[in-house]
């Protein structure tokens, strides 16, 4: 009876949005996760606290050194005197990186001779340090490629142009935000769907409910919409945050965008209403939600590349519905992807979605008994 | 203070611990899960990155430049007959990158002309396509290293970057996400596992009947304090226990300052969790706080994985109220590069103002008053 | 200490006021009280709903503050830091908190050493507890895994562990059998016999009677105090006991609680206690007056109103259902039903009907199996072995249509509490298929037969007890149900509230509808129209009240009540069992 579901669905819906703490639940923390993700998850670096050891009286270090000066990545916090200068700064992380040039910097360049700089710097933070050491071999180069020409030097070779498709200037807020509107959904869909029956359990209110003339299928309809229908709200407000707040460009299909996000949430609510199905407590549900919530965002592609884990970790992902969400989302966002193109990742979002509910139900119909 | 009441309430606390089985798989199972999760899932060092190789037309010269690319380690790389295919490619994410040898490479070098190597990367992922480009740097250069090395002429290039990477001179990105890891697991068992425990006892009511016991409010909340203490240093030491066992993360500083920045972090997260539960007397809802402020947190806020100087400034500022960044900080140097005690003295004392703030915060919240 | 007690009120109040802030209004829980508490007794606290009961207690309790006025407790003025009160103070609240995740002996330990009761001390206390509380084979057993009587008389042993010279009880026989609330009066007795002073709410009138004194309040103030005689004896000459020759007990009440003058009329053992006002009313021909001596429920009622009885009177719950051969048709039929949890048998073999129109009531102490055999009766449980039949079919594999016909009302009244009363109703009546005129027509009725139009947008969660148990009801009934199940719908209400609740279940016996119960309250079990008794998971006897209580007669009790016959009955039964423990 489609009238029983709506009534459930409704239901569900009134006793989340009346509460003032559950309406806020939905509301507040992914706002500030929005926001707080957008503008700190970011693996661009800027001000990189560096250091200068420079004992080359000539021009040619004040020429490298300007070219660090003016780039915004960077941030010069000291100007050393002496050798023993440079690892207190380290140590103690004042700065990440010190650029030493030795004393004959100018005259060796001035006799076509090479002339290293020592790039010190501190590898705790590995990551970082590994696109620090990226953005300085960048300046190195080009400073290089301009030397050799003023100087004549000779050409070299060969030169490596690169250009990026789909982000030109490698910003990778634009890879983390879109990331977002799938995580948030997911987030936000398994609050809504993983607690509703323990919910009911503890209030003593899925008895009364067991006792109507519901279905066990159509419980499960009724619980599945409010989900589906808070996520789909949620994420199209968080993808049009992107767009006009974040300034991600939006370039596929929105039609795309929209389906991918349907057939992922219904994949999420059935994973949503399965741990529902399995906690009696809500205690029990949170926990749930948090045990499938990590491993999910973490195996997803969401900040790490699937591509660096090991294959038996890599083969675990291909169950994760997040995983095929965030390559739709930044399809559709990046790189102009329809339809067609995201079909690849339809079909396994439609099987997972399949399964989950079909768990979820069997897994419902078995805690009845 | 009453020493036979304090060790019942802990004892009380210790048996409830022991029989709730989602407080164990808080305090024990999570630490694990996590460990692994992160210490096998998250990798930031690329190995076999797929990539395209269009070569217009094969000659030597062609050849000993993918030879390059062959035997790095960090690429993969696969052979399309033409710039169409490689590009629907990399459209499909089937690849990373694209190198495009043009017609006219092979002439132009031989005829000592500098030519150009088409490069293009999958920017989606920013990070990811830096890093491609940065490998494929280092390719190239070695490249035009030996090439010149076999005419006779050795390459000279101006100016060359030395790199001393110190600490992790491999810069294995395990060995500062597992200390970073720590933090946020301690937050877990002291912050969240704490203010859900307390804020099921004004649920359940147990509560008010310790009220109206004999039991002073610092008795009630020392027995609290004692037994997470102790879940937290647990959930530490076997966190450590994995790292340097199975992970293989060095362990540079002394064991004894980890024991005690680790006790000072913990009182902070221990202080925020009561303080949690005190405001928010649900575990609904004070689970959805402590996650909010204390967990997300450590997570994205604490240098963990994200590089704190490079934020924007608001955020920076919010950064110092997060103690987990304090923590993960002195975590990473204790790992990493050793008892650096400027370091380690700057940023406990932020811990310990910090304590001190939460833990007096609550105390003077608690009173033995339902109202 | 103990001259001091004699000499100074161990609880009193000075014009106490005391406000909530509940949202955006504030709310006056106890407005200008004075009170004044005579050492050495036992003072039962009595009042309606919402009359500031647990808001007196706390504050007693030092939990609280009063927003105006002065608490002195043994004189002197403190709250829960005053570490030399606390000593002397013992309070056991509505929910006691017991740790659920600890056995019996674990969570006493707890609180022997909280006590400040040296081991040797406390050893010896908890032995005696243990056994006036019949819990002594349950000392390995998880709170959480007892029963609600069992844990009530579990947070009882806790809070008397030390026996302080005031203690303070809030509810604590709420949802205890007659057993185990005798066994619990018997615990407050001997403290009065040691000199404890005791203010305990509670919502028994036997209880009250039971006390020294009494404290009535009603809407944050003081109503009357005094002792129980103090509020029986204007009322004397006012109380009858009502016969009928051919009328049913039932349609003799609702004839009397008509007539002018009769204040109030309910049903008791074999006939109908009736009330009247200052004037006498004549008898009808046919009946025969009695008079009696007054009870504290006549007092109650004269002083606080018989709850809109009225009104309950005249209103037709649901259509009349066309009662056919309403005393032969078996509507419910249990063959040796079983069932078990593990090893543990909570119900064993148990075998009753029940018929069209009837009021059956199931009735047992604490983990008799009631609410087990409740579950199985609606198909929330599998039975373990034998047979069941609701309306001619097994609910377990019943569809909708089959599930469509009954209604139930669990324990606790499970209703959506952030969901506005109109909301709930709605959502019912969809879940039962009703839709559009069908469903605004059940829900009008219910909101004007169950008075419940000036809650429409109220959260169900910040109703008042009495109000929620009408909604619950009001819910069930939406589909116009032809069996309804209750499972205790009467725990922890107020007294008004209950003789209300009854009426309506009267007259929907009357139009023919089944209705099975259960009940701790045994006046209430007078209404039932054939009881079950339950006794570790096996019916014990079954009956209509007369059988059941001439089952329990004896040449020393010749006219037991209601509860005498229950005690006698489960005592009969039970007690190798107990002994054995």
């Amino acid at each position: 009876m489609p009238a029983r579901i709506w009534a459930l669905a409704v239901k569900e819906f009134l006793a989340i949005l009346r509460d003032k703490k559950s309406r806020f639940v939905l509301i507040g923390p992914p706002l500030i996760q929005l926001l707080v993700f957008g503008y700190a998850a970011t693996f661009d670096l800027h001000h990189i606290p560096y250091a200068v050891y420079n004992r080359d009286p000539g021009f040619a270090s004040r020429e490298l050194l300007g070219d660090f000066q003016g780039s915004r990545a960077f941030r010069r916090v000291a100007t050393l005197t002496r050798d023993g200068q440079i690892a207190p700064l380290i140590d103690r992380e004042k700065a990440l990186l010190v650029l030493q040039i030795g004393p004959r910097f100018t005259e060796d360049l001035l006799r076509h001779r090479p002339a290293p700089v020592q790039v010190i710097i501190d590898g705790r933070d590995s990551n970082t340090a590994t696109i620090a050491l990226d953005y300085v071999n960048s300046i190195l180069l080009a400073f290089d490629a301009r030397w050799a020409r003023d100087h004549h030097w000779g050409r070299p070779p060969t030169q490596l142009v690169t250009r990026a498709w789909f982000n030109p200037n490698l910003r990778s807020r634009w890879f983390i935000v879109p990331g977002i509107v799938a995580l948030l959904t997911l987030v936000v869909t398994l609050l809504v769907t993983g607690l509703s029956v323990a919910r009911e359990r503890e209030q003593g209110t899925f008895d009364q409910l067991l006792v109507t003339p519901m279905t066990p299928w159509e419980i499960l309809a009724g619980k599945a919409l409010p989900g589906i229908l808070v996520g789909a709200v949620e994420g199209t407000f968080i993808t049009l945050m992107a767009v006009f707040w974040f300034g991600v460009p939006f370039l596929g299909s929105v039609l795309a965008l929209a389906v991918g996000m349907l057939l992922f949430l219904l994949a999420a609510v059935g994973v949503g209403l399965m741990i529902s199905s399995l906690s009696t407590t809500q205690q029990q549900g949170l926990l749930g939600v948090f045990l499938f919530l990590v491993p999910a965002i973490i195996l997803s592609g969401f900040a790490t590349p699937i591509a660096n884990m090991p294959a038996a970790v890599r083969v675990l992902t291909y169950a994760n519905p997040l995983r095929y969400f965030l390559v739709i989302v930044r399809g559709a966002f990046l790189e102009g992807d329809g339809l067609r193109a995201l079909g690849s990742q339809y079909w396994p979002l439609a099987i997972i979605a399949g399964l989950s509910m079909t768990a979820a139900a069997w897994l419902f119909r078995r805690r009845l008994r | 203070m009453n020493l036979r009441r304090l060790r019942a309430l802990v004892r009380k606390e210790f048996l409830q611990i022991l029989r709730d089985p989602s407080a164990i798989a808080i305090a024990f199972f999570m630490p694990v899960f996590l460990l692994l999760l992160f210490g096998y899932g998250v990798s930031l060092d690329a190995r076999h990155i797929p990539l395209a190789v269009v070569v217009d037309r094969p000659t030597a010269e062609t050849a000993s430049f993918v030879g390059g690319l062959e035997r790095s380690s960090y690429f993969a790389p696969r052979f399309f007959p033409g710039m169409r295919q490689a590009r629907r490619a990399l459209g499909k994410r089937r690849v990373d990158g694209i190198v495009w040898l043009r017609s006219r490479f092979s002439r132009r070098i031989l005829r000592g002309e500098t030519t150009s190597i088409g490069v293009f990367v999958n920017g989606v992922d920013a990070n990811n396509a830096r890093i491609v480009e940065g490998y494929l740097e280092g390719v190239w250069q070695n490249w035009q290293a030996q090439r010149a090395l076999a005419a006779g002429q050795p390459l000279v290039v101006p100016v060359k970057g030395q790199e001393r990477i110190w600490f992790n001179p491999a810069l294995r990105s395990r060995d500062y996400l597992v200390p970073g890891l720590i933090a946020v697991i301690m937050t877990l068992i002291g912050a969240l596992l704490t203010a859900l425990v307390v804020a099921r006892e004004w649920e359940r009511g147990t509560m008010e009947a310790l009220m109206a016991t004999p039991a002073q409010m610092t008795e009630i909340l020392l027995g609290k304090l004692i037994p997470y203490y102790v879940m937290g240093m647990g959930g530490m030491l076997l966190s450590v226990a994995m790292a340097v066992g199975l992970f293989d993360v060095p362990l540079r500083g002394s064991f004894a300052v980890l024991l005690l920045v680790s006790t000072l972090f913990l009182l902070v997260a221990l202080g925020m969790g009561l303080l949690i539960s005190s405001v928010a007397r649900n575990q609904f809802v004070a689970g959805q706080i402590a996650i909010v402020v204390t967990f997300l947190p450590a997570f994205i806020l604490s240098g963990f994985i994200f590089y704190i100087p490079s934020m924007p400034a608001p955020i920076r500022i919010l950064t110092h109220l997060v103690a987990a960044r304090y923590f993960v900080s002195i975590l990473q140097t204790l790992f990493l590069a050793g008892d650096v005690w400027p370091v380690i003295l700057g940023n406990s004392l932020a811990l310990t103002l910090m304590a001190i703030f939460f833990l007096g915060l609550t105390l003077r919240r608690s009173h033995k008053r339902l109202d | 200490m103990v001259a001091e007690t004699t000499l100074t009120s161990p609880l009193r109040l000075e014009g106490v006021r005391k406000r909530f802030q509940r949202g955006k209004e504030s709310v006056l829980a106890l407005d200008g009280l004075d009170l004044d508490l005579a050492p050495g007794q036992v003072t039962g606290l009595l009042g309606p709903d919402g009359a500031g009961k647990t808001t007196l207690l706390r504050l007693a309790a030092g939990l609280l503050r009063p927003s105006e006025g002065r608490v002195f407790l043994f004189g002197r003025e403190g709250g829960a830091e005053d570490k030399d009160l606390q000593v002397r103070i013992g309070y056991m609240p509505q929910r006691f908190g017991l740790y659920e995740d600890l056995t019996v002996q674990e969570n006493l330990d707890l609180y022997s050493d909280l006590q400040g009761l040296d081991p040797e001390q406390a050893r010896h206390r908890q032995d005696e507890l243990l056994t006036l509380t019949a819990l002594g084979p349950f000392g390995k057993r998880r709170a959480g895994a007892l029963s609600g009587g069992m844990k009530q008389k579990l947070g009882l042993a806790c809070a008397l562990l030390r026996a302080p010279p005031l203690l303070l009880l809030d509810e604590p026989t709420v949802g205890v059998d007659p057993i185990a609330r005798r066994e619990l009066w018997e615990i407050v007795q001997g403290l009065r016999a040691a000199g404890t002073t005791v203010l305990m709410s509670t919502a028994y009138f036997d209880e009250a009677e039971r006390c020294d004194s009494l404290v009535l309040l009603h809407q944050g103030r003081l109503l009357r105090q005094g002792s129980p005689e103090r509020f029986t004896e204007p009322l004397r000459g006012r109380c009858y006991r009502v016969r009928h020759a051919d009328e049913r007990r039932r349609a003799l009440r609702e004839s009397l609680q008509q007539r002018p003058g009769v204040r109030d009329a309910r049903i008791v053992a074999d006939g109908v206690r009736v009330l009247t006002g200052p004037e006498p009313v004549t008898p009808e021909a046919g009946e025969r007056w009695e008079p009696m001596p007054p009870t504290f429920e006549d007092a109650f009622v004269d002083l606080l109103g018989s709850g809109g009885a009225g009104s309950v009177a005249t209103a037709s719950a649901a259509s009349p259902v066309s009662v056919g051969d309403a005393a032969a048709e078996t509507v419910v039929e249990v063959k040796e039903l079983r069932k078990c949890f593990g090893r543990y048998e909570a119900v064993k073999s148990s075998t009753f009907t029940v018929r069209r129109g009837e009021i059956f009531g199931l009735l047992g102490a604490n983990g008799a199996g009631k609410t087990t055999t409740f579950r199985m009766l609606c198909g929330l449980l599998p039975p373990s072995g034998g047979s069941l039949r609701v309306a001619g079919v097994d609910m377990r594999r019943a569809g909708s249509t089959a599930r469509a016909r009954l209604g139930y009302v669990a324990q606790k009244f499970a209703l959506y509490g952030n969901l506005s009363v109109d909301q709930n109703l709605a959502f019912f009546a969809a879940a039962y298929d009703l839709g559009g005129p069908a469903r605004r027509a059940a829900m009008a009725r219910a909101r004007e037969e169950f008075q419940l139009a000036p809650y429409g947008a109220v959260n169900a969660d910040d109703l008042p007890l009495g109000i929620k148990q009408r909604l619950a009801l009001a819910c069930a009934l939406l589909h116009e149900p032809t069996i309804l199940f209750l499972d205790e719908p009467t725990s922890g209400v107020d007294p008004l509230t209950r003789r209300e609740f009854w009426q309506r279940i009267n007259a929907l016996a009357a139009q023919g509808v089944t209705v099975l119960i259960t009940t701790h309250f045994m006046d209430e079990a007078e209404y039932c129209d054939r009881l079950v008794l339950m006794s570790r998971g096996a019916v014990l006897a079954q009956g209509s009240p007369t059988e059941l209580r001439t089952l329990a007669q004896s040449p020393d009790r010749p006219d037991p009540s209601m509860e005498e016959a229950f005690i006698q009955l489960i005592e009969a039964h039970e007690s190798p069992l107990r002994q054995a423990s």
